[in-house]
């Protein structure tokens, strides 16, 4: 049979990157073909090209067997092409309708809009795919898991028989996944190919039908889940073996050091994101807060550094309040932040790296006397700096924003690691990095709490979570459901409190599948 | 399963609705009932009767005038004010507080009228019609505003668009003697400046603002040496015929809104046709959806397959030709000539126009009637006789903008992707 | 990578001049810094040569005898061009730098008013200029915070109300005292325009570049109604105030008609102080954070909010002088129509010398002479001296959008994109 879907020799070249290296794939219809790759190893690009949003410098691709030239989005819409993009294309001051429809839209005579013959459309899909949404309602008022149906509903409107999924369970709960590979399954049942982009390796075994992975632009593989397992697959996706389990030593924990009591924390339309917190992070421990993206973890870390403010509730600091006090309080009490956001929060992209690298700390002895700013000890710390830290920058008169995302993360990890800390909170250390630097992050991390400083991990990263802490707050709706230790932690149990059910239940819940498998276990 | 992830998802929303905007609200309108008593009522003359004219010498049926004894009137408003004022802050209009505090805005000007004329009289159909005439050029920017930024471009020069767009009227109207094609070629004008703006905020990705003041400035420098070097030394290039006053037949007569609404020129009706079209255009069309996904997210619209260039480059020059049109009624719709800068920052009222009216054609119409209301009412100052300077009544549109723009009335929606350029590698 | 030996030398002054001048320091590759810095000079001074030329073309298209004489002959047509463009830039030359002819006449004949009036022309275009440095180092000031002031006309006219307010009404002071009184005075007054919409941005997210364009109506109106009014000269009839008093002039290093005053040494002693603290003091680091990227300056610990009200409130201050030092030193009173549209100039001038002092004082020399020789062109060649403004214009457009330029001239793109100002829309 002829593939759906077949990519011959995809070349693009970025300023200094080979991002896709003579790339072949071939997608059969009505199967899930997994794309697998680190970040930044060329999936994204390369589905961009398929899509239409870049242009390829070399290669073909045929659309059942016949050649396809794609210019723009446009084109790969109308030859059934569709993506669920990473971050949602959806419209917030829209409502489901009409983001559906834009591009395509139904027309009453006159050229007028006709949102009911497409809202009657739409409520067709759902029912047929299982996909449930109201039409009516606005997206702003809908939940991560719910847009994303509407952007899978967006492409069955179209009629597109193959689909995109870019990193599609980076938003959602493990349950949440399951559910959405659910649908993927019914999708292919009904026809339709899917191309399924992650660096997660367990959705790949769980979902995929066949399996190419994708390092540095180049393709290796295709294999089958059957035929792999997961070091198989890191190791493929990284080029060398992987240890998927950290090395590390017992933890020693002592005093409290950071000590949150009744937290209330709201973000910016007022509304709760923090209800009720309370916990302690001790001198040499990790402590790892789980949680999906948007429950209320970004608020909660805010308010521990104080870029936020607190509206209920106590924070203390080696045992002085800091409920209120300011980001610059913090830093001087012995608190680093790598921030859930470099970008936007960890740097100034257009300032040179030694620069950077004071940012925090630019107003004190040795780096200013008297806000003189003293440019000679600047130039000498972050020469230091940038040695200790293996900061892959040209010199450190260089932009930071010119450098990768993993070198950016190694200067914002050098500023806060140098000074004299006693506490660390990490937010997100490694999102978006590729291996090496991960490794690297990790072990530094890692070394701090051996050094006895506190350290506050907050990551949606459930792999990094288990790996790293020596105790797991889940975070469910703003509220901590459940701390266990890194011992009793699992995925499974995680995942359940990940996804709002009690400990309790949960508990039994795994007893009882252990139990039930135990049995089959046993008949077999 | 699907519905009960469904709303275990929605998070926790007990909004904390803050009740500081209620009682800031409802101490505004009592506010404005004390005002209504301290600086109107006490200063006026028990017995002074305030005479409102309700139609021009020039209606068919002439209307008595209407009479209102000066203080009883502002009494009763002061009143009606203070109620609204209790309500509000016991317990709050909620939704309907913006329209309340239209009627309380409508009643402290009315108050003014009242204490303004008390002994005098003031016509207001004359009022009005001069309102209606001032208000062109604003809702008009306010509407070109609205096209530009509705598809996430920030235009502020329409200023310098007007300017030209006033300048190739005169010049234009006066070489070919015909209004109809000096308004063709102001629009031309706007429509050529816009594509200026448009290849330097959209192609070249220039600041937004930063194009807009060299066009500004461009424009400001072009009229001026054209004006200077030819039309001050040929008075022939500067006498562009004019567009009369038009009567609708039948609504023309109907007494006060006949003569208020439909004895106009063509610019005034041209502003209520185009607020109409636009309104429908933007939130019914295909088009306007399009414009306003560009305007709001347009790598979204990107893939689904929309030109946002193009679609932006349509919206900018649609918006550029509507200032070229505005432009125009400066010098063919009321001067008669073109002098330097005679636009006198009407293109930035109607910036504030559209932000004051939310950046929706109806609101900026609003806005719009408001500043002109402003003007009028400023120019009628003198005649009345009123000890406070008219500057401090024109200062007002600005004042009130800030007020707005600072969210105590409540924020608008700003268009998400407003100012920033569109990057598509 | 590096090492330990290789220890960062310490750069001389000249060297951190130019590499701040080129927004930042640069990689110490030689060849690389020659083309990053030649860039960042050779791409106003192309622009400010296109414009010429564009202006001359306009010049051209203007000018009725050269239609006339293309209708006789192409070469006569060429040479009405050249005759019209040659008229028209040597008059803008001889305008902004005097007669060399004249000059040396002047010199010869050891006439001193002859010599003076032979030299006049370049010492006018300083004059002309000075105020525009303070207004472009206003608007500079702001882009570094990251807040577009497009305020400053109406900053420059508050700044000239109360420097002339304080210079007629209060008697009996020394000049000593009564000149930095005024100057101060006007300072004050622009902080206070600036410091209004600074205030609303930092508080209730109101954009600036509104609200400051609101603030500029509501100076002339303020203007308007205190001219006409409370400040109004008595016995005139025109909107004008008192004239100044002679304790609170600016001093003049010449007599007439030389107009050069002291305030050209004050623009450049702000020039330099506003350099210093921009680069050299940690204020100025938080300042320049806070504009760059205020959610890393919060981040950082930096208080965002009373950074762009300072920012403001220090531009408006600037611009402020800039009104003072014109009623001061050249007009001596206060009359409606004195500002001559330096408030939407000044954001040129700051984009023409990127943002930094020393860029802006050459761009505001530029300018200034431009405009002084402009008037002197209008009478010789009878072009309007509108034409500046359209010059402006052309160039800020080149300079705002660097890519015509570079297209037109074949130059490399630069690697590391350029630090272009960051302004977002209205939302704020």
């Amino acid at each position: 049979m002829t593939p759906v879907l077949e990519l011959r020799g995809i070349t693009k070249r970025f300023p200094g990157v080979l991002a896709n290296d003579h790339i072949d794939l071939t997608l059969e219809q009505g199967t899930i073909h997994a794309l697998l790759g680190e970040n930044g190893a060329g999936k994204t690009t390369l589905m961009n090209i398929l899509y239409g949003l870049y242009k390829p410098d070399e290669g073909e691709i045929f659309v059942n067997g016949e050649p396809f030239r794609v210019q723009s989005p446009s084109d790969a819409i109308a030859r059934g092409i569709g993506m669920v993009h990473q971050h949602f294309m959806l419209i917030p001051v829209f409502t489901v309708t009409e983001n559906v429809m834009l591009g395509e839209e139904s027309l009453k005579p006159g050229g007028f809009l006709d949102r009911e013959a497409a809202a009657r459309r739409i409520r067709e899909i759902s029912t047929q795919y299982g996909l449930e949404v109201n039409p009516d309602s606005y997206i702003k008022d809908l939940p991560v898991g719910v847009q994303q149906r509407v952007e899978i509903i967006k492409l069955l409107y179209r009629n597109a028989n193959i689909l995109i999924f870019d990193e599609p369970t980076a938003v959602l709960t493990p349950q949440e996944a399951d559910e959405l590979f659910e649908i993927m399954r019914s999708l292919t049942a009904q026809g339709k190919s899917i191309i399924f982009i992650t660096h997660k390796l367990r959705e790949v075994l769980e979902v995929a039908d066949i399996i190419t992975v994708i390092r540095r632009g180049k393709v290796i593989g295709p294999v089958t889940p059957a035929e792999a397992d997961q070091s198989k697959l890191a190791a493929m996706m990284v080029g060398r073996e992987v240890k998927l389990e950290l090395e590390k030593e017992p933890a020693r924990p002592k005093e409290a050091i950071l000590k949150v009591e009744n937290l209330i924390v709201t973000d910016e339309t007022h509304q709760v994101a923090v209800d009720d917190v309370s916990f302690e992070v001790h001198e040499g421990e990790i402590l790892g807060i789980a949680g999906v993206q948007g429950n209320g973890q970004t608020e909660l870390v805010e308010a521990v550094t104080g870029m936020r403010d607190v509206e209920d509730g106590k924070v203390f600091l080696m045992g002085k309040d800091v409920t209120h006090a300011v980001p610059r309080k913090f830093t001087e009490a012995g608190t680093a932040h790598i921030p859930e956001d470099r970008q936007r929060d960890g740097l100034v992209l257009p300032f040179p790296v030694m620069e950077n690298l004071m940012l925090c700390t630019y107003y004190l002895p040795p780096f200013a006397r008297r806000a003189i700013i003293q440019w000679d000890y600047v130039m000498l710390n972050a020469t230091r700096l940038v040695q200790e830290y293996d900061i892959r920058t040209p010199s450190i008169f260089t932009a930071a924003g010119s450098l990768s995302g993993g070198n950016q993360q190694k200067v914002i990890v050098a500023r806060e690691l140098s000074r004299p800390i006693h506490l660390l909170v990490a937010a997100q250390p490694t999102r978006g990095l590729d291996v090496g630097s991960i490794e690297y992050i990790h072990s530094q991390i890692l070394k701090r709490r051996d050094e006895g400083v506190a350290v506050l991990l907050v990551s949606t990263e459930l792999d990094e979570i288990m790996q790293l802490s020596d105790r797991i707050a889940v975070m469910y709706r703003g509220k901590i459901t459940a701390t266990v230790s890194a011992e009793e932690a699992t995925k499974e149990l995680i995942g359940l409190l990940m996804a709002g059910t009690p400990l309790e239940d949960a508990r039994q819940q795994i007893q009882k599948k252990a139990t039930q498998s135990e049995k089959i276990g046993g008949a077999n | 399963m699907a519905s009960t992830t469904n709303s275990q998802m929605f998070h926790k929303t007990f909004v904390r609705e803050s009740p500081v905007r209620q009682r800031v609200m409802g101490a505004f309108f009592l506010l404005l009932a004390l005002s209504i008593w301290f600086f109107f009522a006490r200063s006026v003359d028990g017995s002074a009767i305030a005479s409102f004219g309700l139609s021009t010498f020039q209606a068919k049926t002439q209307l008595d005038p209407w009479n209102l004894p000066a203080l009883n009137t502002l009494y009763v408003l002061a009143i009606v004010c203070a109620i609204l004022g209790g309500i509000q802050l016991s317990r709050g209009f909620k939704k309907y507080t913006n329209a309340v505090l239209a009627v309380v805005v409508g009643i402290f000007v009315f108050g003014f009228l009242v204490w303004a004329t008390a002994g005098k009289s003031l016509n207001l159909v004359g009022l009005f019609n001069t309102t209606l005439s001032k208000a062109v050029p604003i809702t008009l920017g306010a509407l070109s505003g609205i096209l530009c930024e509705r598809s996430g471009v920030v235009n502020i020069a329409i200023e310098g668009m007007m300017l030209s767009g006033a300048m190739v009227s005169a010049l234009v109207g006066s070489l070919t003697q015909s209004a109809w094609l000096g308004l063709f070629a102001a629009v031309l004008t706007g429509a050529l400046l816009a594509y200026v703006h448009g290849i330097f905020s959209i192609k070249y990705k220039t600041n937004q603002i930063i194009s807009g003041t060299v066009i500004n400035i461009f424009a400001t420098g072009l009229t001026s040496y054209i004006s200077a070097k030819f039309m001050q030394v040929y008075p022939a290039l500067n006498n562009p015929p004019t567009f009369g006053a038009i009567a609708i037949p039948l609504l023309a007569d109907i007494p006060v809104i006949g003569e208020i609404f439909f004895v106009n020129n063509l610019f005034v009706f041209a502003m209520f046709i185009f607020i109409i079209i636009l309104q429908i255009a933007l939130f019914q069309t295909r088009w306007g959806l399009r414009v306003r996904a560009v305007g709001e997210h347009p790598k979204a619209a990107d893939t689904l397959g929309i030109d946002v260039f193009k679609t932006r480059y349509t919206s900018v020059i649609l918006g550029g030709m509507m200032a070229g049109f505005a432009g125009a009624y400066f010098t063919l719709g009321s001067a008669g000539r073109f002098d330097e800068v005679m636009t006198a920052g009407r293109g930035f009222i109607g910036l504030a126009a559209m932000i004051f009216g939310n950046w929706i054609p109806t609101g900026g119409r609003a806005a719009g009637l408001l500043f002109g209301f402003a003007d009028g009412l400023a120019s009628r100052m003198a005649i009345l006789g009123i000890a406070i300077p008219s500057q401090f009544l024109l200062m007002l549109p600005y004042i009130a903008t800030m007020i707005v723009l600072a969210g105590v009335i409540g924020k608008g929606h700003v268009p998400a992707a407003d100012g920033i350029p569109y990057e598509k590698e | 990578m590096t090492t330990n030996s290789e220890q960062p030398k310490k750069p001389g002054v000249g060297q951190i001049f130019l590499e701040e001048l080129n927004n930042r320091f640069k990689p110490p590759e030689k060849e690389k810094k020659r083309g990053r810095v030649g860039q960042t000079i050779a791409i106003p001074l192309l622009a400010v040569f296109t414009g010429l030329i564009i202006g001359g073309i306009f010049i051209i298209l203007t000018t009725e005898q050269v239609y006339a004489a293309f209708g006789q002959s192409f070469g006569a047509g060429l040479a009405a061009a050249w005759e019209a463009v040659s008229k028209a830039y040597s008059g803008l030359f001889t305008g902004a730098f005097g007669d060399p002819a004249r000059m040396i006449a002047a010199l010869q004949s050891g006439d001193e008013l002859q010599i003076r009036r032979a030299f006049n022309p370049i010492l006018e275009s300083l004059v002309t200029s000075t105020p525009y440095i303070f207004a472009g180092l206003a608007v500079a000031l702001g882009f570094r915070a990251g807040v577009f002031n497009i305020g400053a006309e109406g900053q420059i006219f508050i700044g000239a109300l109360t420097a002339t307010f304080v210079g007629y009404s209060i008697t009996g002071l020394p000049a000593i005292i009564h000149v930095p009184l005024a100057l101060l005075a006007g300072a004050a007054g622009g902080a206070m325009w600036g410091f209004i919409p600074g205030w609303l941005k930092a508080k209730t997210g109101g954009h600036e570049v509104i609200n400051t364009i609101m603030m500029n109506y509501i100076a002339f109106r303020l203007s308007d109604f205190l001219l006409t009014g409370p400040m109004k000269r008595p016995g005139s009839f025109n909107p004008v105030s008192p004239e100044i008093l002679p304790s609170a002039w600016l001093p003049r290093f010449f007599p007439d008609p030389i107009r050069f005053h002291l305030g050209f040494f004050i623009a450049l002693g702000i020039a330099y102080l506003v350099y210093w603290y921009l680069f050299k003091t940690t204020w100025g680091f938080e300042l320049r954070t806070v504009g760059t990227n205020p959610n890393a300056a919060k981040y950082a610990g930096m208080n965002v909010t009373r950074n762009i009200v300072l920012a403001m409130s220090l531009s408006g201050a600037l611009a402020g002088l800039a009104g003072a030092n014109e009623v001061l030193g050249v007009n001596r009173n206060l009359a409606m129509a004195f500002s001559s549209g330096y408030g939407f100039d000044s954001i040129a001038l700051a984009l023409l010398g990127n943002n930094h002092p020393l860029g802006v004082v050459l761009a505001s020399l530029l300018f200034g002479t431009l405009r002084s020789g402009a008037t002197r062109m209008q009478l010789t060649a009878g072009i309007p001296n509108d034409i500046i403004s359209i010059l402006q214009a052309v160039i800020l457009a080149f300079i705002a959008a660097p890519a015509i330029i570079r297209t037109i001239y074949r130059l490399r793109k630069p690697t590391v994109e350029e630090a272009g100002v960051t302004i977002r829309g209205w939302g704020g």
